[in-house]
C-alpha cells in the first residue's frame, strides 16, 4: 500500500503537482489546498470577529461608555456574530470536510474540484465585502445579525452591500454543499458503503442538504428586504400592509437549522476523537447516524421558538414548545453514546481528546439551557437577556470551537507531517476552558437578573458580574494566540509524524503517509 | 475564652454558608409580584433542578469514566460498541423527562395567554427610544396618556463625554421622567404596539415579555399583589439608543390609584397625546 501511494505520488508530482507562487492558491482545485484556504481564512477571521469580541467585552467592563459609543458597539456587535458564524465555524467546517471528507471515503479529491475553487473565493469576495461596511459612511449594520426587519432598513448606505454579501456566502454555500453531496455519493471507494462511513462524513453529508434547503431561503428573504427598501415593496412593511413577524418567520426557517450546520459536523468530528484516544469503537454507530437525521429533520418545524415573545397563538406556541423539547432526544442519544464510548475504555488525554471531553462538558451545558429556552412560559423571562447569550455560546464556542480545535490538533499532524507542541496544547486547553467558563457562565445570572443582551451600557447592579465575564474574555482571547503560535510552528517544525499518529486510530486518512500527499487515493484503497 | 472562638467561628460559618443564599436571590430570576411571574418562578426552578439531575448523572458517568477508565488504570480496553436495550432505554428516559417539563409549562402558558376579564387596559407603544403609555376607556379611548424617556440623572452620565460618573446615580438606566401608574390586585392588560421599529417591553418582576411590533397588538396582563417600584429595559434591539429607554412602573393600592388617575383626567390637558407643541411652547417648557 504504502509503495503504491509513494508510486502515485511521484506520478502525480509529474503530471499535475501544484503551481508555483501564489497562483497554486489561486487557481488551485486540490481539495487539499481548497481546505487549508478555507481553514486559514477562518483562522484570520477567528481574530478578526475576536478583536471586535474584545471591544464588546472592554465597552461592557463597566457601567457607562468608556470605549465607543452605541453605533459602533452595535456595528461591533452585529459584525461579531456574522463573521464568527459566516466567516470561522462554517468555513472552518468545509475545510475539515474539504480536507478529510475525500480521504476518510477513499476518493481522489473532491467530485468537482472547480467549483471547489469558486465556493471558496465567492466567500472571500462576500466576507470582504461585509467588513469593508465598516468604513462606508453610517458605518456598518447594526442591528444584529438577525437583521430585523423594519430596523433593518434603517442602515445606511451598508445595506446593499450586506445583502450582496449574504448572497455571495449563500451562493458559496450552496456550491460547497452541492459538492459535499456529490462527492459522498460517487467518489466512495468500492466498499464504502454508506453505513461505513465515519461518522463525521456522515454528518457533512446531512448538513450539507439541510444548507442547500435553507440558503435560498435566506437569499429570497434578504432580496425581499432589498426590494422594500429599493423598488418600493412593502413585504415586511406594516404601514404597507405587509408584516415584520413575516421576516422573522423567514428569517429563522433558515437561522435555526444554520445553528445544526454549525454543530453537526463539530459532532462529527467529536465522533472520531473519542474513539482513537478511548481505544475502543464508537459506541452506537447506527443510532448516531439516525440521531444526526432526526436533528436535521427536526430542525426544520422548530424555527418559531425564537419569537415565543412575538405575540403567537397559543396552540404555535405549544407545537413549537414540544418540537423543540424533542430535539433534546436525539441530542441526549448522541451524548449518552459518546459517555458510552468512553466506559470501560483506556482513555488518554492528549489535546484533542482534551477538546473533546471539553466539547462534551460545556456543549451538554448549553444543551440544558436550551431545554429550559424551549419552555414557553420561561423563555418569555429569559428570552432576548443574556441567559440567551450564554446559552449560544456554550453550544457554539463551548461546542463548535472546541470540536474545531480538537479537529485541528487530531488531524494536523497527518496535516503537515509534524506533530504540534503537546505542552502547547494542554496550556491552550485549561487556559481556554477555565476563562470561557469565566466569561460566560456568569452571564446566566446576569440574564436571569434582568440584563437584556446587545446593550452598551447596563444599569449598577450588573457590574460586578460583567466585569468578571470581561475578564475572562480578556483571558480567553489572548490565549487563542497559543493556538495561533502552536499551529504554525507545527507547519514549520516539530517531531516527525508518523504515519498513523494515533494508535488508536482507524480509518482512510491513517493509511496514508503524513503529511498526506498532493494526491492521494488515485486508485481506490481497500475498505477493512 | 474556647467558648467565644468557638460561636467567633460558628458565626464565620454560618455567614458563609448565608452569603451564597442572598447572592443566589440576587442573580436568579425574580419571584416576581404577579401570579404570572410566581408560576414562571416555579417552572424555572423546577427545570434548573431537572438540569441539575441530569447533570449529576452525566457528567457523573464521564466523570467515572475520566478518573477510572484511563490507560494507567485499564491498559486494555474493552470492545463492545452497541446495545439496544441502552440505546431504547436512553430514548426513553429523556422522553420522560420532557413530558415532566411540558405539563407545567403548558398549564402555565395557559394561564398567562388568558387575556379575559381586565378591568383596565392600557396601551403602550415604543418609539425609538422612548415609551407612550396611554390609559384607555372601556371603548378604547385613551383617557389620559403621556410619553416616559430616561431620566435625567442618566442622561448626564451616559455618555462617552460625560463628566459625572454613573456610580454617583443610584438609578443608572433605570430611572424615567413619568413612571407608568397601575393599580394593585387588579387584572391589568397592556396592550403592547410600535411606532417604528421592533422594541420589546420587560419588567423581570411581571414574570414575561411582548415584543412592540409596528401594525401588530400584542398583549400581556398583570394583576400587581404588591404596591413598589419595578424597573425593567427595552429587550429588543431597536437602533443606538436600545440600552436608554428603561421601563419604570409605579404600583399603588386601587384608591390611590384611582385619585391618581382622576386628577389626571380632569386635568388642563385631559389627554397629552399625540399633540404636537408649538415651538414657543417647547422653548417655555425647557427653560422652565
Amino acid at each position: 500500500m504504502s509503495s503504491e501511494m509513494t508510486a502515485a505520488h511521484g506520478h502525480a508530482d509529474a503530471h499535475h503537482g501544484p503551481a508555483k507562487g501564489i497562483m497554486r492558491w489561486i487557481t488551485t482545485t486540490n481539495h487539499k489546498d481548497i481546505g487549508t484556504l478555507y481553514l486559514v481564512f477562518s483562522l484570520i477571521m477567528l481574530f478578526v470577529g475576536g478583536a471586535m469580541a474584545m471591544v464588546i467585552r472592554s465597552e461592557l467592563a463597566e457601567p457607562g461608555l468608556q470605549v465607543v459609543d452605541p453605533a459602533f458597539f452595535n456595528e461591533m456587535m452585529t459584525l461579531h456574530g456574522l463573521i464568527m458564524i459566516f466567516g470561522v465555524l462554517m468555513p472552518a467546517l468545509v475545510g475539515f470536510a474539504n480536507w478529510m471528507v475525500p480521504m476518510q471515503i477513499g476518493a481522489p479529491d473532491m467530485a468537482l474540484p472547480r467549483l471547489n475553487n469558486w465556493s471558496f473565493w465567492l466567500l472571500v469576495a462576500g466576507m470582504t465585502m461585509l467588513i469593508s461596511t465598516l468604513v462606508m459612511p453610517g458605518g456598518a449594520p447594526a442591528m444584529g445579525w438577525t437583521m430585523y426587519a423594519p430596523q433593518v432598513e434603517q442602515t445606511p448606505y451598508a445595506f446593499p452591500f450586506m445583502i450582496f454579501a449574504v448572497h455571495l456566502m449563500g451562493i458559496s454555500s450552496i456550491l460547497g454543499s452541492i459538492n459535499i453531496i456529490s462527492t459522498i455519493l460517487n467518489l466512495r471507494a468500492p466498499d464504502m458503503k454508506l453505513l461505513k462511513m465515519p461518522l463525521f462524513v456522515w454528518t457533512w453529508f446531512v448538513t450539507a442538504f439541510l444548507l442547500i434547503a435553507i440558503m435560498p431561503v435566506l437569499a429570497g428573504g434578504v432580496t425581499m428586504l432589498l426590494f422594500d427598501r429599493f423598488f418600493g415593496t412593502s413585504f415586511f412593511n406594516a404601514a404597507g400592509g405587509g408584516s415584520p413577524i413575516l421576516w422573522q418567520h423567514v428569517f429563522w426557517f433558515f437561522g435555526h437549522p444554520e445553528v445544526y450546520v454549525m454543530i453537526l459536523p463539530a459532532f462529527g468530528i467529536i465522533s472520531e476523537v473519542i474513539p482513537t484516544f478511548s481505544r475502543k469503537p464508537l459506541f452506537g454507530y447506527t443510532a448516531m447516524v439516525y440521531a444526526t437525521a432526526s436533528i436535521a429533520f427536526v430542525s426544520f418545524v422548530v424555527w418559531a421558538h425564537h419569537m415565543f415573545t412575538s405575540g403567537m397563538p397559543t396552540a404555535a406556541e405549544l407545537f413549537f414548545m414540544y418540537s423543540t423539547m424533542f430535539i433534546a432526544i436525539p441530542t441526549g442519544i448522541k451524548i449518552f453514546n459518546w459517555v458510552a464510548t468512553m466506559w470501560r475504555g483506556s482513555l488518554t488525554f492528549e489535546t484533542p481528546m482534551l477538546f473533546a471531553i471539553g466539547f462534551l462538558f460545556l456543549f451538554t451545558i448549553g444543551g440544558f439551557s436550551g431545554v429550559m429556552l424551549a419552555l414557553v412560559p420561561a423563555d418569555l423571562q429569559y428570552h432576548n437577556s443574556y441567559f440567551v447569550v450564554a446559552h449560544f455560546h456554550y453550544v457554539l464556542v463551548g461546542g463548535t470551537l472546541m470540536a474545531l480545535f480538537a479537529g485541528v490538533y487530531y488531524w494536523l499532524p497527518k496535516w503537515t507531517g509534524h506533530m504540534y507542541n503537546e505542552a502547547l496544547g494542554k496550556w491552550h486547553f485549561w487556559l481556554s476552558v477555565i476563562s470561557f467558563n469565566v466569561l460566560f457562565f456568569p452571564q446566566h445570572f446576569l440574564g436571569l437578573a434582568g440584563m437584556p443582551r446587545r446593550v452598551p451600557d447596563y444599569a449598577l447592579q450588573f457590574a460586578d458580574l460583567n466585569l468578571l465575564s470581561s475578564i475572562g474574555g480578556f483571558v480567553f482571547g489572548v490565549t487563542q494566540l497559543i493556538f495561533l503560535y502552536n499551529v504554525i510552528r507545527t507547519v514549520y517544525r516539530g517531531k516527525k509524524a508518523t504515519d498513523r499518529v494515533w494508535e488508536g486510530a482507524h480509518g482512510l486518512e491513517w493509511t496514508v503517509p503524513s503529511p498526506a500527499p498532493y494526491h492521494t487515493f488515485e486508485d481506490a484503497p481497500d475498505v477493512p | 475564652m474556647r467558648k467565644w472562638s468557638l460561636v467567633r467561628w460558628a458565626g464565620v460559618i454560618a455567614g458563609l454558608a448565608a452569603a451564597p443564599g442572598a447572592w443566589a436571590a440576587d442573580w436568579n430570576m425574580p419571584k416576581g409580584v404577579t401570579p404570572v411571574s410566581h408560576q414562571t418562578y416555579e417552572l424555572h426552578m423546577f427545570a434548573i433542578w431537572m438540569m441539575v439531575g441530569i447533570a449529576v448523572v452525566v457528567f457523573g458517568a464521564m466523570t467515572w469514566s475520566i478518573i477510572f477508565h484511563r490507560r494507567s488504570r485499564r491498559p486494555e480496553a474493552s470492545q463492545f460498541h452497541e446495545n439496544l436495550k441502552f440505546e431504547v432505554a436512553w430514548t426513553i428516559a429523556p422522553f420522560l423527562i420532557l413530558v415532566a417539563l411540558a405539563i407545567p409549562s403548558t398549564l402555565v402558558l395557559l394561564k398567562v395567554q388568558n387575556y379575559h376579564h381586565a378591568q383596565l387596559r392600557i396601551r403602550i407603544t415604543g418609539y425609538q427610544w422612548l415609551w407612550k403609555y396611554e390609559y384607555l376607556s372601556p371603548a378604547a379611548k385613551p383617557l389620559y396618556g403621556f410619553y416616559s424617556r430616561i431620566a435625567l440623572a442618566s442622561e448626564e452620565r451616559m455618555n462617552l463625554d460625560s463628566k459625572k460618573s454613573p456610580w454617583t446615580d443610584k438609578h443608572y438606566l433605570q430611572d424615567v421622567n413619568h413612571p407608568l401608574v397601575v393599580p394593585t390586585h387588579e387584572k391589568v392588560l397592556l396592550l403592547i404596539t410600535s411606532g417604528d421599529v421592533i422594541h420589546s417591553w420587560w419588567v423581570p418582576d411581571f414574570g414575561e415579555k411582548q415584543d412592540a411590533i409596528p401594525g401588530f397588538v400584542t398583549q400581556m396582563w398583570i394583576n400587581v399583589d404588591k404596591p413598589g417600584v419595578y424597573r425593567g429595559v427595552c429587550n429588543q434591539i431597536c437602533g443606538a439608543g436600545h440600552a436608554y429607554m428603561p421601563i419604570v412602573v409605579v404600583a399603588k393600592p386601587k384608591t390611590e390609584f384611582d385619585q391618581w388617575l382622576h386628577s389626571h383626567e380632569r386635568g388642563a390637558q385631559p389627554v397629552a397625546v399625540n399633540t404636537v407643541k408649538s415651538a414657543p411652547a417647547l422653548v417655555a417648557e425647557g427653560s422652565k
